[in-house]
């Protein structure tokens, strides 16, 4: 790791504030992608700003039908809210399925929703619920944040506070992780809500988290896993690697769906 | 150079570190606790598992500025004197070792997930002990006397 300075913010604007006045500014979180990625001298920011420890964006809120999640909220907070459980089971299983315990621990739902890795689980969980990504200055909902892979709307020295969403009638997800990483070959995250049904899926897509217009369409009028047992998944989308050939990818993300629809019951 | 300060296993620490250095490698080098492991340096292994304010965490990929102020406790902080922790005791009694390497962060691990269990009222069952143990590797896959060690120590 190339040499940094560390600094640690006590408010959101105080770490705006640092991150703006350093030469190569960045914001950790957890730090269970940055800090593995300065190891191996793929990021190598003259400044950290730790946001871990800013109170007011830590926690979990229901009020109603809405839901907030503080940015700096752990996976682990967020699996083990019950009153996130109580309404929306989905996010609360993709959250206790990330990584392992102790990068639970640590890792934070705003870090993973910044980073936009191909294979993260929140995206998918963000695009199907049709959540808001609210920074330091503006809302983005999720449909314009995810730009392609590790890409985002964020601008540089923009931080994530919180993401907001709207309770759905029903939503699961299921993911197939690689059996070696963990990550998602695919993950599915349907949901069914207000404004219709959406799904998104993860960790298949050649550019990242997508919204498929099919199943979508599929399950509106027909809420069933055979509903979208025959759904047109393109090939020509989806990642090709040692770990799955865009074919096999394809069909998993047909099964991911149909597993996610049933647990959604 | 920043001087981080912390408690480790119940003592005030404090050392003159650069700001990128790891939380493990501030236990090992500077505070000469060798107990807690360095396998893999990549986030996989678990090797490296310390508690940081309560929760089991990888030392690795954590730095030690971040813990500045956090009460961790390692390895050497589980045992009260000579009498083994009851996850140790139960990792000697069922033999849940073969070269050891693994057995720090395994027991660390081990403490972290039966406390969380005892606090929510879950079980802890073989299915749920093997895979709360996704994060720490044994290259030896002695898993099956570990597990069997989590299971007894959990009662």
């Amino acid at each position: 790791m190339y040499e940094t300075k560390y600094h640690r913010a006590s408010s959101a604007d105080e770490a705006v504030k640092l991150a703006g006045s350093a030469d190569d500014g960045q914001f950790i979180a957890g730090g269970q992608t940055l800090i593995p990625t300065m190891k191996q001298r793929l990021a190598s920011p003259s400044d950290l700003v730790d946001i871990r420890n800013i109170d007011a964006m830590k926690g979990v809120n229901v009020d109603g039908n809405k839901v907030t999640i503080g940015a700096a909220t752990t996976h682990a907070e967020v699996a083990d809210a019950p009153q996130l459980r109580a309404v929306c089971q989905g996010i609360s299983d993709l959250a206790g399925h990330i990584g392992d315990p102790a990068v639970r621990h640590m890792g934070t739902i705003g870090g993973s929703v910044a980073n936009n890795d191909p294979a993260a689980d929140y995206p998918a969980a963000l695009l199907a619920l049709g959540a808001e990504i609210i920074t330091n200055n503006r809302t983005i909902s999720a449909d314009d944040f995810f730009t392609g892979m590790f890409e985002t709307a964020l601008e540089d020295g923009e931080l994530i506070t919180s993401i907001s969403f709207t309770v759905p009638d029903k939503s699961a997800y299921s993911k197939f992780p690689n059996p070696a990483s963990r990550y998602a070959m695919a993950g599915v995250f349907v949901a069914k809500g207000g404004d219709g049904v959406r799904v998104a899926v993860t960790g298949a897509g050649s550019d990242g988290v997508f919204r498929h217009a099919g199943m979508e369409e599929a399950l509106g009028s027909n809420w069933s896993a055979d509903a979208v047992a025959d759904a047109d998944v393109d090939e020509a989308m989806m990642l090709s690697d040692i770990h799955g050939n865009a074919a096999y990818r394809a069909n998993l993300v047909r099964v991911m769906a149909k597993r996610a629809v049933a647990a959604a019951g | 150079m920043t001087t981080v300060s912390m408690t480790v296993n119940g003592k005030e620490v404090s050392a003159d570190v650069e700001d990128r250095t790891l939380l493990v490698d501030y236990i090992r080098e500077n505070l000469k606790l060798t107990g807690t492991h360095v396998g893999c340096d990549t986030s996989q292994c678990g090797a490296c598992v310390v508690h940081v304010d309560g929760k089991a965490v990888k030392a690795c990929t954590m730095l030690a500025a971040q813990a500045a102020g956090s009460e961790v406790v390692t390895i050497e902080g589980l045992a009260n004197g000579g009498d083994l922790h009851p996850v140790q005791a139960a990792f000697h009694e069922h033999h849940g070792l073969q070269c050891g390497f693994c057995t720090p962060g395994m027991i660390m691990t081990a403490v972290d997930m039966i406390e969380r269990a005892k606090a929510s009222g879950q079980k802890l069952d073989e299915a749920t002990i093997r895979s709360e143990l996704e994060g720490n590797i044994c290259r030896c896959t002695g898993y099956h006397n570990i597990v069997r060690a989590i299971e007894a120590a959990a009662g």
